[in-house]
């Protein structure tokens, strides 16, 4: 399946605050449904560049849920205000126009088409990368293919997406448990400790991994995997300009030497895949 | 129909090199890309002689209204590109402009006599932003090593020969000059301008290799100028670009005398741009701002 070609213009249907991040969905009347994992590219069609001059490249945003609605599919985004391209996508407008090109990029490989034995699923979500584990756990439930899914936060204030995505009738999904670094819920510490927990299991070389968040956890969870022999998908964020190979920008090393393009290469790359996760 | 350099284009829309990769976008778009093709004429990314990883990352850095790059010319190398890009890039729709980059004389005589030699190939453009290995000089930073250079390639190949222009120097018409004088058919400006920028957070230099070069809306004035600098030296058709994202930029380059304008960083914050560009071009849209 290919993205529509060009940028197009969508309908912001909503936008909402939740934890410290917001929410916001698209009506897209063109595109295909995405395959969990995937990006688009996006930049507000109004004051997008005006007056500072930034935001100036489109941003690269990961679907946190996508579904048919009425004359189209609504695509919905988790975005954290940290510069000014997210900080204005943060501030639309129900009814405001967003240029949009996707959906981009790879997606996230079923357990048994990444190990024929696999048992279940783990899914391993930090901050805002809790997003495209959000779509993914979705559609491994309706598929019925067991999972577990960790869920790390540094504190409330950067807990946003946890209710929407991840909770029904407002109790936590029972699949789903917490590590949150100052211990306002669940296990108090980083999300890995979890994971190293589970992984310590007998059966821990039967489950595939999937994992979004930041360099540093990433790093983490690759580590640990290898370490256990449980293979491991990891959706990886890296500067990025375009979103379709043009710019070359978003180079993510391999492990042989030489670099991928995480954008048409990504942005879910297998563990083995990768060198170490840069992080500072 | 615009006449570059004895091809026929359908309008005066091309890309910059670098800035697009016709191959990864057709995975991406699928054949719409081909139906729709944004540019005239394709031009490639850089070919060296051996392949190159690019540059450590971090490669790229957002600035006001543009941005800098610091890629590196990652490539197969020659060998790669005839056996694995070439048929594939033959399948666009458009002629076919290679771009190659050596850093001696005899290494681009090799790429210019195996590109040149392919039916595939319309024209070749010269990257010359380069250190000749040998003087330690930047060719196209120097009108005699820019001429030198042309007079050693010019027998070589009937192809049109593109010379890049780099817009850091003093006198960029010298070198458009110089080109010239060796035999190329036509320039192309301006290259990035070489720029920095320090990341807040780490109070580094924001991109890995220290400097990279700047490209966007925040060049497009400075392209102008050196486009009609070189127009005013130099017979030659000249391919303008710097910024360029809308037709009433465009029409700005060919009003001052572009033969054909390329688009590049645009193309990253919208694929079809140059499509949407060659469009407002034809149908005057960029008539109501263009008051030279």
């Amino acid at each position: 399946m290919t993205a529509p070609f060009g940028r197009r213009s969508c309908e912001v249907a909503a936008n909402e605050v939740s934890g410290g991040y917001r929410i916001f969905s698209l009506l897209d009347r063109e595109g295909p449904l995405p395959q969990p994992g995937q990006f688009y590219m996006l930049a507000s069609e109004r004051s997008w560049g005006e007056g500072g001059g930034r935001p100036f490249l489109p941003r690269a945003i990961s679907v946190a849920e996508a579904a048919p609605a009425k004359e189209g599919v609504r695509l919905d985004f988790l975005v954290e205000g940290v510069g000014p391209g997210t900080d204005r996508l943060c501030e639309l407008e129900p009814g405001e126009g967003v240029w949009v090109t996707g959906p981009l990029g790879n997606s996230f490989s079923t357990p048994r088409q990444v190990n024929p034995e696999a048992a279940g699923a783990i899914l391993v979500g930090g901050g805002i990368g809790i997003a495209p584990m959000a779509i993914w756990r979705r559609r491994l439930v309706e598929q019925g293919i067991p999972l577990r899914v960790l869920l790390g936060f540094r504190n409330e204030a950067h807990s946003g997406g946890l209710t929407e995505l991840f909770c029904a009738g407002g109790t936590l999904c029972p699949d789903v448990r917490l590590a949150t670094e100052d211990g306002h819920a669940g296990h108090q510490g980083y999300v890995t400790d979890l994971l190293a927990t589970m992984l310590a299991g007998d059966d821990a070389a039967s489950a595939v991994v999937y994992s979004c968040g930041p360099p540093a956890m990433l790093e983490a969870v690759r580590a640990l995997c290898a370490e256990a022999g449980a293979a491991c998908e990891l959706a990886m964020e890296s500067p990025m300009a375009c979103g379709f190979g043009a710019c070359f920008g978003c180079a993510v090393p391999k492990p042989d030497g030489g670099y991928m393009r995480l954008c048409v290469d990504g942005p879910v790359v297998r563990g083995d895949a990768v060198a170490e996760v840069a992080h500072a | 129909m615009p006449d570059f350099c004895g091809i026929e284009l359908t309008h005066p829309v091309i890309n910059a090199s670098g800035t697009y990769d016709a191959i990864a976008a057709r995975k991406v778009f699928g054949d719409q890309l081909l139906e729709d093709f944004p540019f005239s004429a394709f031009v490639s990314k850089t070919i060296t002689p051996e392949p190159r990883a690019g540059n450590e990352p971090r490669r790229i850095w957002e600035t006001p209204a543009g941005m800098l790059n610091s890629i590196g010319l990652p490539n197969k190398g020659l060998e790669g590109f005839l056996r694995e890009d070439l048929p594939q890039l033959a399948e666009l729709p458009v002629p076919l402009i290679v771009s190659v980059m050596a850093t001696n004389r005899e290494q681009f005589a090799h790429l210019v006599e195996a590109v040149g030699g392919r039916d595939e190939v319309a024209a070749i453009e010269l990257n010359v932003s380069c250190p000749n290995v040998h003087s330690g000089l930047i060719v196209g930073e120097q009108p005699a090593e820019t001429e030198a250079l042309l007079e050693a390639l010019r027998p070589l190949t009937g192809k049109p020969l593109i010379v890049k222009l780099t817009p850091n120097v003093a006198d960029p018409a010298s070198v458009a000059v110089a080109a010239e004088q060796g035999g190329a058919d036509a320039v192309s400006l301006i290259n990035t301008l070489k720029a920095s920028a320090i990341d807040p957070v780490s109070r580094e230099p924001a991109l890995a290799a220290g400097h990279g070069g700047l490209s966007g809306p925040a060049v497009r004035p400075i392209a102008l100028q050196q486009l009609r600098a070189v127009l005013a030296a130099t017979e030659l058709p000249v391919v303008g670009m710097g910024g360029i994202s809308s037709g009433a930029d465009a029409a700005e380059f060919l009003t001052a005398g572009a033969a054909l304008v390329a688009v590049g960083t645009e193309s990253f914050r919208d694929p079809r741009a140059g499509a949407r560009i060659a469009n407002e071009l034809e149908t005057g849209v960029y008539e109501a701002p263009l008051r030279l």
